[in-house]
């Protein structure tokens, strides 16, 4: 007897986003990016549409990374005081989707570079390469309102994914991304209430924007909870498919940022004999932790590891089959 | 619970107005009031008094459409006015509503299934309104069968238990709940619930008490809609109250307008 499949319907979609402007849409971008706009559970290919892939974002510093263990900086020892540089080699030879440009200089500890400092780096990145940008900022709240606007403004028409709007400080970035037609990354405290709660806020300051977030629920690396920030994403998933259009929004996941400064990733094998090589173990931790934000439906994967790049994007290959 | 908004009814005077003038204002009007309280679907009605109900339903369809993107409740005991109103409907509607009665039930889930609509049972046959629940589910499950047999999809078909006014049919009540509950039972996939709110409070003191501790007391038995008065602030907060408390909707601080603009 033949086996029916039974599949589950639902009646709302993930909303689709665009990253990126091309010269017609008033940017300088080769291409434009789409994320989102599912009507089903990840990968599940037979019950809905998976239309859009999920993306791999590589990260390049304003300043060299000094933190990162020998065998990721080796990648890109040649390019890693030029971020123009430091972008291209993403690009061409990694095969980086889009760029997450970091400006990790400006943090007060570190270069405290200006607003200035950041506006020239990223249009040295913007000429550098064609990909869609994806703006991060230091960490600290107050300096990042500071640069984002001047940022955003530089970037007009680009179409950038600005980030990082919080609950208790998002206005700056929405607004700079409400007068320069930017998308925005709206970040919440693996927290779902809180996830839903800050659309509403962004929603309230421009309807419009609501079709240009892109949500970070905030992930965990692998032995740090990535249970949590799975079940998150799950539920979120499951809220947007059954209607609920303030939890529509593809996700990003900064995989790198977790991932390389957990003490697996960078302790030497000298000092863990157990852990086993440093360079794999590394490897496997930000490939493993990528994995399974990739499955738990993520639609954009910062990362740092050209080789667990190459591994993911061969993994979304073989997902995006028969889609 | 879907808010079915009940507002576009003939029997209130400025939409019977605007039906004879041929004026889309009014019903416009309410139209995107509704939905920016929530309405999931817009009931429309052309009223007792029109005496072209066919050209009426169809002009309501038009007008309504050309200000709301929500799915339409055509709403009439005129068949011909209904099927007049399917076919301009630019998005599966529903059909509100029919009785378990065999020529009404072959007319109406035929053109269910033409025009890929849903249907709103009624669980009353020729002789009336049951009394107790147990009658009311057996005419439910007639209308399942028949449902089932026009090939329109049983998660189509909302059952209607038949609201009576607190007032004069007290005795209903727990009826209503008791077939609320027992009509997810009849087929896998269940059919759907729906009540005609304002019924629960008609020709009593304080209405909207009433009716929106009635609904939250439904919703927990199951009810998935309701044809309801969308401006009524109270309500809407206790029905996006209710969602909450029975996990449909993922809370945040601003549950209230998030039900509110569920639409956007």
């Amino acid at each position: 007897m033949a086996v029916e499949i039974v599949k589950e319907r639902y009646r709302s979609q993930v909303r689709e986003v665009v990253l990126g402007a091309t010269k017609e849409e008033g940017g300088t971008r080769g291409k434009t990016i789409k994320v989102g706009g599912q009507t089903a559970l990840p990968f599940l290919h037979f019950e809905g549409e998976n239309p859009n892939r999920p993306v791999v974002a590589m990260e390049v510093w304003d300043i060299v990374p000094e933190e990162w263990p020998d065998n990721l900086k080796s990648y890109f020892e040649d390019v890693y005081e030029d971020p123009a540089a430091w972008a291209k080699k993403c690009v061409d030879e990694y095969g980086a989707d889009l760029i997450a440009l970091r400006f990790k200089g400006a943090h007060p500890d570190r270069k405290d570079a200006s607003a200035e400092d950041c506006v020239a780096v990223l249009k040295k990145v913007l000429e550098a390469v064609e990909v869609p940008l994806i703006i991060l900022g230091c960490g600290v709240s107050e300096k990042d309102n500071e640069i984002i606007g001047p940022i955003g403004e530089a970037g007009a028409g680009e179409n950038l994914l600005l980030g990082t709007a919080e609950q208790d400080n998002y206005k700056s970035v929405a607004s700079a991304c409400m007068a320069h037609k930017h998308c925005i990354i709206a970040q919440s405290p693996v927290d779902i209430n809180i996830c839903k709660q800050l659309n509403i806020l962004i929603a309230e300051m421009s309807t419009p924007l609501l079709d240009k977030i892109i949500i970070d629920p905030v992930i965990s690396a692998v032995g740090y909870g990535i249970e949590y920030s799975y079940s998150i994403m799950e539920r979120a998933r499951f809220g947007a498919l059954q209607g609920d259009r303030m939890l529509a929004m593809p996700a990003i996941a900064n995989v790198s940022q977790e991932v390389w400064n957990k003490k697996e990733t960078y302790v030497p094998k000298d000092e863990e004999p157990e852990w086993g090589e440093q360079a794999d173990r590394s490897l496997a931790w930000e490939s493993a932790t990528a994995m399974a934000m990739l499955h738990s439906g993520t639609d954009i994967l910062v990362m740092s590891h050209p080789r667990a790049v190459e591994i993911i994007k061969t993994h979304i290959d073989e997902l995006m089959q028969n889609s | 619970m879907i808010i079915i908004g009940e507002r576009i009814n003939g029997m209130f005077r400025d939409i019977a107005e605007a039906i004879r003038e041929k004026d889309p204002k009014p019903v416009q009007d309410w139209a995107k009031k509704q939905e920016a309280m929530g309405s999931g679907y817009l009931d429309l009605n052309v009223g007792p008094a029109v005496s072209d109900r066919v050209s009426a339903m169809k002009w309501l369809v038009e007008v309504t459409q050309e200000v709301s993107d929500l799915p339409l409740c055509l709403d009439s005991t005129d068949y011909d006015a209904i099927e007049a109103g399917l076919e301009v409907c630019k998005r599966p509607a529903m059909i509100n509503s029919v009785p378990a009665v065999q020529d009404k039930m072959d007319r109406i889930f035929t053109m269910a299934n033409k025009y890929n609509a849903e249907v709103i049972g009624l669980a009353m046959s020729a002789e009336g309104i049951p009394k107790d629940a147990e009658s009311r589910v057996a005419l439910a499950m007639e209308l399942v069968a028949n449902c089932d047999a026009y090939g329109v999809p049983l998660d189509s078909l909302y059952i209607d238990p038949l609201v009576l006014p607190c007032n004069v049919g007290q005795d209903h009540g727990p009826e209503v709940f008791e077939t609320l509950r027992q009509v997810k039972l009849l087929s896998d996939p269940s059919p759907k619930t729906v009540v005609g709110l304002s019924n629960i409070s008609q020709g009593t003191e304080n209405r909207e008490l009433i009716n929106r501790n009635f609904a939250v007391m439904a919703m927990a038995c199951g009810l998935d809609a309701a044809i309801a008065d969308a401006c009524d602030e109270e309500l809407i907060a206790a029905v996006a109250t209710g969602r909450v408390l029975l996990n449909m909707d993922i809370y945040c601080d601003s549950f209230v307008d998030v039900f509110k603009t569920q639409n956007l």
